[in-house]
């Protein structure tokens, strides 16, 4: 029976969120082409217990090769036992996230196995007959949508945008097979080391895997005024986002620039405020489920996109609305 | 320090044509620029040749007239450029164009350190990059937002990833791909461009590098475009105005409603 394969992601022991991304599109596919699914998890020591939840979420097997040195991610030794693997147990399709683990190890393998790579998918599906992957992406800036696939060669390789899909209702009543792979000595290369992880800011936001986030622009002014973002924000759960015009003066970080030169994302609600809405910017949030826009300007560009837009001055539009939400929320508004 | 950089030229603005039946960019008649992103990565060579000496070589491949990206490196400080060119090389994909790529860069030799764009504002897949690593079998840093510190036979890095900034140590020779918290961009200067205009850049032809046929152009690429849709922008939705005393106070109910109708809160 053919397989496809999902790559799981951890951080000390806990399986990240874009494995059960990724098993909600492989259910799907492997269904349709009557293939076992099976999630392969390459990092540092996990229990059983944890693996279960692979299962709950549409797995019917898991690779798991666990190590204390697989723990971060160091993309030659990764690479290596992914190749390892493939070349063991022969996969049909593998999807990866477009994560920056996903996004480094994909490509370097597809080289190492001999085979083609599609890149940031939003969109996959099966092809009758053949069993190709059909896969859809956004490029150039997000204004084409293209489908691709590898008619001959295997096994069928993509990556796939963070965010395009949710993961199923946990199923507990589902279980599967779990086969560890001993880790050979020979796949680790000792050459590059990880010297450990530095984090600017208390909460290091990932903007790529927020569910919501709130953006700011130039009509912001200045940074003091990110405040009433953050107090947006928390009323969502949100992170904060900004235009590179708001980077570059320093109002926020560059991890937080979403656009062509910043980051892509894919969030269920994108919130922005003073933001014109540039092609450079509107690439970054093309795949956004929901658009709300606040600006002045009736013209702006912003609008175009926006699933909701409030043209008025945002000074003005924001402090009403953290009112609303903090009433909403049942208690006084000066509860917190 | 000898330093190779592959940069890609790229159409100026998102207004892309594509020839539907091949699946490829139409690039006749549109202005090109040098991949945004790889901007960030010649700034990066620069600096470190500023520092330690030795030479920079620019590297594309494209038609013909990538020579005026390759042209525009040299203006802003860089002393080699190579074009590889050739029609059996048009319709790569990101496998090909690695093979392609690594294949010159093993061709010249004597380099310590490649550094490569995130992605380019076209393609768009941040592939060839590591790409060329895996061809070459180089140590491989991604998303590299920091040099902190180098020294003949070593570096060390940062990465920008969803946790926060990962240092790395890696021997050198070594491959980065770098972001644009690295640098900033400078502009070419008058005597750069001087040198520029006097520059001959050599042709690598497939025949020149000893490529193997089948593994070239849009023949040797394992991907095929076999479909391209052009989304509509516009999303057509609710734009609510803000006019006198009250406005403020609907549209926020506005936008509530349907914030809830779409189960957003
Ligand atoms: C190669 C390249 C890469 C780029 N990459 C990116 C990228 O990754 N991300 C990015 O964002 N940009 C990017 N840009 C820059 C982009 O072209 C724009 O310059 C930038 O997006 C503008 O940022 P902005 O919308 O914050 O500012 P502006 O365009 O100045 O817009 C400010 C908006 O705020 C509104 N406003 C002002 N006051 C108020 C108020 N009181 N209430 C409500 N609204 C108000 C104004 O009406 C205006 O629409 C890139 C450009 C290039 C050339
Ligand atoms: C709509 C569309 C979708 C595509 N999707 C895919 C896909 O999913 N998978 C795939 O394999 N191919 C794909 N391709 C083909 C791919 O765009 C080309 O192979 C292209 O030559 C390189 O890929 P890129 O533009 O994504 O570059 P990236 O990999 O994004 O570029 C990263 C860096 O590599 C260097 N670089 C890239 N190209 C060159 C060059 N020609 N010369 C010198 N340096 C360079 C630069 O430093 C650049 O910053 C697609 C093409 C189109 C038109």
């Amino acid at each position: 029976m053919n397989e496809l394969w999902t790559i799981a992601e951890q951080k000390n022991g806990k399986l990240k969120s874009v494995s059960f991304e990724l098993l909600s599109r492989g259910r799907k596919l492997a269904d349709e082409m009557n293939a076992k699914l099976c999630s392969v998890l390459i990092g540092g020591p996990m229990k059983d217990e944890t693996l279960q939840e692979l299962f709950h979420r549409g797995a019917d097997m898991a690779y798991v090769v666990e190590d204390e040195r697989l723990e971060d991610f160091i993309v030659e030794t990764h690479s290596n036992v992914l190749t390892d693997l493939i070349e063991t147990y022969k996969p049909h399709t593998i999807l990866a996230a477009a994560t920056t683990s996903g996004r480094t190890m994909m490509p370097y393998v597809a080289i190492k196995v001999n085979t083609g790579l599609t890149a940031d998918c939003t969109e996959l599906a099966i092809e009758e007959g053949t069993n190709h992957l059909l896969q859809t992406r956004p490029a150039i800036g997000g204004n084409i949508m293209a489908t691709i696939k590898t008619p001959n060669h295997s096994p069928q390789m993509a990556t796939v945008r963070p965010k395009s899909s949710r993961p199923l209702p946990e199923n507990t009543s589902r279980s599967g097979e779990i086969l560890r792979v001993k880790l050979k000595e020979e796949l680790v290369d000792a050459r590059v080391k990880v010297l450990g992880i530095r984090k600017d800011e208390e909460e290091f936001a990932n903007i790529e895997e927020a569910d919501v986030i709130v953006s700011g622009g130039k009509g912001m002014k200045k940074e003091e005024n990110f405040g009433m973002l953050r107090d947006l924000a928390s009323h969502f759960n949100a992170v904060i986002g900004a235009s590179r015009d708001a980077v570059d003066r320093g109002w926020a970080t560059y991890p937080h620039q979403v656009g062509l030169s910043g980051k892509t994302v894919s969030p269920k609600l994108y919130i922005c405020a003073g933001v014109s809405g540039s092609i450079q910017h509107l690439a970054g949030i093309k795949t956004a489920e929901h658009i709300v826009a606040i600006n002045s300007d009736p013209d702006a560009n912003i609008f175009q996109v926006a699933d909701f837009g409030i043209v008025g001055d945002l000074f003005e539009v924001i402090p009403a609305l953290n009112k609303k939400l903090e009433m909403e929320k049942g208690g006084a508004p000066d509860e917190i | 320090m000898n330093i190779i950089i592959p940069i890609k030229q790229v159409p100026e603005t998102s207004n892309v044509k594509m020839d539907k039946e091949k699946g490829t960019m139409i690039r006749d008649g549109v202005q090109t620029v040098i991949n945004p992103l790889d901007l960030y990565a010649l700034e990066t060579g620069i600096q470190l040749k500023e520092k330690f000496g030795g030479k920079i070589t620019v590297i594309s491949m494209g038609p013909p007239s990538a020579t005026k990206a390759l042209k525009e490196a040299i203006a802003m400080g860089c002393d080699d450029a190579v074009l590889l060119s050739d029609k059996k090389f048009a319709g790569s994909d990101t496998w090909a164009t690695s093979y392609t790529i690594s294949q010159s860069i093993k061709e010249m030799g004597d380099y310590d350190l490649i550094i490569a764009g995130e992605r380019a504002t076209d393609g768009d897949t941040g592939q060839v990059g590591p790409g060329i690593a895996a061809w070459l079998d180089l140590p491989l840093a991604t998303y590299v937002s920091k040099i902190e510190k180098v020294d003949e036979t070593e570096l060390v890095v940062e990465r920008l990833v969803e946790e926060g900034y990962q240092k790395l140590q890696m021997p050198m020779p070594a491959l980065l791909t770098v972001v644009k918290e690295i640098s900033h961009p400078r502009l070419p200067t008058l005597r750069g461009k001087k040198k520029a205009r006097v520059s001959e850049i050599p042709i690598f032809t497939a025949e020149k590098m000893n490529l193997k046929p089948e593994s070239l152009g849009l023949n040797g690429s394992p991907t095929k475009v076999v479909k391209i849709d052009f989304p509509t922008v516009t999303r057509g939705g609710t734009v609510v105005k803000v006019e006198g005393e009250t406005g403020v106070e609907e549209a926020v109910d506005k936008l509530l409603d349907f914030l809830k109708r779409k189960e957003l809160i």
